[in-house]
């Protein structure tokens, strides 16, 4: 009713204009969206169905002949088995670190903002550099990981150079490097559960830590540990750095990943039909995983 | 709870705590020891935590001569300042229009948002290649920030900030004559800094960190972002002067870990806030 009042106070050539504003301030959002995300997807779609190569004279369209050709390929399975495994890891350990950490921070008082900076600092520290760092830690002769192992009468091993291990490896660096995220997101999930709570199961005979995580935090936990797992799944199904800066998909391939095999199709050796068909693939994976995501924020939004 | 357990237990979680903060900061006390040390103290088969002879000043000197590291970490700056300036100046009036007007088309709009959400950037890379190949854009500043100039997530984000703004504000703004463009600037931008804030520190990092774009976008040294020039000092050196190294890699972190140390909380609260993307 005020808004209606107000418009006829306006004058009248502010109206004018303002039937046309709406579209001038949403236009260059909505022009730079189809230009730099609709358009791409599209695009990417469009070319793996064709034998695209960049810098050839031409190209045709081929069907589904990158994805038969991907389908029978040894390279893109092993590559799509290594990122499943990588995930399967790497989701595991980073979930339960983060929502382990994060219940040991809030059992007491003291300390709490110390421990929850410190787990961070991962986070946040450019994983490229970090990634360099871990590759001198993990060298076999001067690394001080070989160093470390020698008193216990651990054998050095030979870390990113040893098909058996180069994955598995890789797999510690992301989990160190995601946990305290998890954490975090944890620790806001905590917080918002009613003191009551507790109160009540304990009146119930809930004496021991064990039982008040078994019936209270674990249970009020939940929307928010699936959330915490579909983004380290999503997140994790994208590694790339450490795998390009360390071990190039090698030793024999054991780190070969999707992003990386990706990449090295589309740009170094530019057959882009080919990449785009194994970014349909990538996509499909995240895309399931972020619809998953989106429901649960939907729900997290109705429960909070 | 008797006194004696409750000392137990606290004892008991500091321990397992301090334990884990040692292994999960352990990588960082060997990077920068490691950015003391001379060669002769590197190549041993010993853990030495302090260096006999200090090679601070050698080791740090040579990050920035033997690869030019100060045009990296402008370079940086450049781009990660010119990727949020822009992603705010596209998605705020865009989130306005979104959470207050009344348009034709709006609801497409916003699905079209939620849709674009969706789309993980690598998944596009080989396309926005070809792209800017054609434009003849790679290996340039364009090519670094164009890609990441709309940013659906800040526009959402905003949308979803502005709904809480009260009408009222906006209208006692247009009674005083105030434009549109006045408004979105002079009266939604300070009622968003905590939001933008939040939003900026998510873009900053996600951008000064990434590597996966640079790598595929560039070619030329004189426009290597951090990460992309540790690598290629690291790759020139081929594992024979740790010393500098790892002093070049303190020096790329140092920025963010050190604004992060000083603001923690809003560093927490923005990441966590912004990261449920």
């Amino acid at each position: 009713m005020a808004e209606v009042i107000l418009h006829r106070a306006a004058p009248r050539r502010w109206q004018i204009g303002v039937a046309a504003m709406p579209y001038l301030l949403a236009g260059p959002a909505f022009a730079l969206m189809l230009l730099l995300l609709i358009g791409p997807v599209l695009t990417v779609l469009l070319l793996s169905f064709t034998d695209y190569q960049l810098g050839a004279p031409g190209f045709g369209f081929i069907g589904l002949e990158n994805y038969t050709e991907l389908a029978g390929e040894k390279v893109f399975w092993k590559s799509l088995g290594n990122t499943l495994a990588y995930v399967g890891v790497v989701v595991p350990a980073a979930v339960g670190l983060g929502l382990g950490v994060a219940m040991l921070i809030e059992s007491g008082r003291s300390w709490r903002a110390f421990y929850r900076a410190a787990f961070f600092v991962p986070v946040m520290a450019t994983l490229i550099a970090m990634a360099i760092t871990w590759e001198f830690m993990l060298h076999p002769q001067f690394g001080l990981i070989n160093l470390m192992l020698k008193p216990l009468g651990l054998a050095p091993q030979n870390w990113l150079n040893d098909p058996k291990l180069a994955l598995w490896v890789l797999a510690g660096i992301g989990i160190w490097q995601s946990f305290g995220f998890n954490m975090v997101l944890f620790l806001a999930g905590i917080v918002s559960i009613p003191k009551h709570l507790y109160e009540a199961a304990e009146m119930d005979g809930a004496r021991s830590g064990w039982d008040r995580f078994r019936l209270v935090t674990w249970p009020m936990l939940g929307p928010v540990t699936m959330f915490v797992v579909v983004i380290t799944a999503i997140r994790s199904f994208q590694v790339f750095d450490t795998v390009h800066a360390l071990t190039k998909g090698g030793p024999v391939k054991a780190t070969e990943v999707l992003l990386y095999t990706m990449y090295a199709e589309g740009f170094e050796f530019l057959r882009s039909g080919y990449a785009a068909a194994i970014a349909v693939v990538f996509l499909v994976f995240v895309l399931i995983l972020t619809v998953i995501k989106a429901r649960l924020l939907d729900r997290k939004v109705h429960y909070g | 709870m008797n006194t004696h357990s409750s000392f137990l237990r606290a004892t008991l979680r500091h321990g397992v705590l301090l334990a884990g903060v040692a292994v999960v900061l352990l990588p960082f006390a060997w990077m920068i020891a490691t950015s003391l040390k001379p060669d002769a103290e590197i190549f041993i088969s010993e853990i030495r935590w302090w260096p006999q002879t200090l090679h601070v000043v050698e080791n740090y000197s040579q990050a920035f001569t033997r690869a030019p590291l100060a045009r990296f970490l402008l370079n940086g700056v450049i781009v990660t300042v010119s990727i949020f300036a822009l992603q705010v100046l596209v998605a705020l009036p865009a989130a306005y229009a979104l959470a207050k007007l009344r348009f034709r088309g709006r609801e497409a709009l916003f699905a079209l948002v939620l849709l674009c959400l969706l789309i993980p950037p690598h998944a596009i890379a080989v396309p926005l290649f070809l792209l800017f190949h054609h434009l003849g854009i790679l290996d340039s500043y364009a090519a670094l920030i164009v890609p990441w100039v709309i940013s659906v997530f800040g526009i959402f984000l905003m949308r979803q900030f502005f709904m809480t703004v009260p009408d009222d504000l906006i209208d006692a703004a247009r009674m005083d004559g105030m434009s549109e463009f006045a408004i979105v600037w002079r009266v939604m931008l300070p009622t968003a800094i905590p939001a933008i804030t939040a939003f900026g520190i998510f873009s900053v990092i996600a951008h000064w960190n990434d590597y996966f774009w640079p790598l595929i976008a560039l070619n030329s040294e004189q426009y290597y972002t951090p990460p992309l020039g540790v690598i290629s000092f690291r790759n020139q050196e081929a594992g024979t002067s740790y010393g500098p190294l790892m002093a070049a890699a303190t020096v790329i972190i140092a920025p963010l870990v050190v604004a992060f140390l000083v603001a923690q909380r809003r560093f927490i609260e923005g990441i966590a806030f912004t990261g449920l993307k």
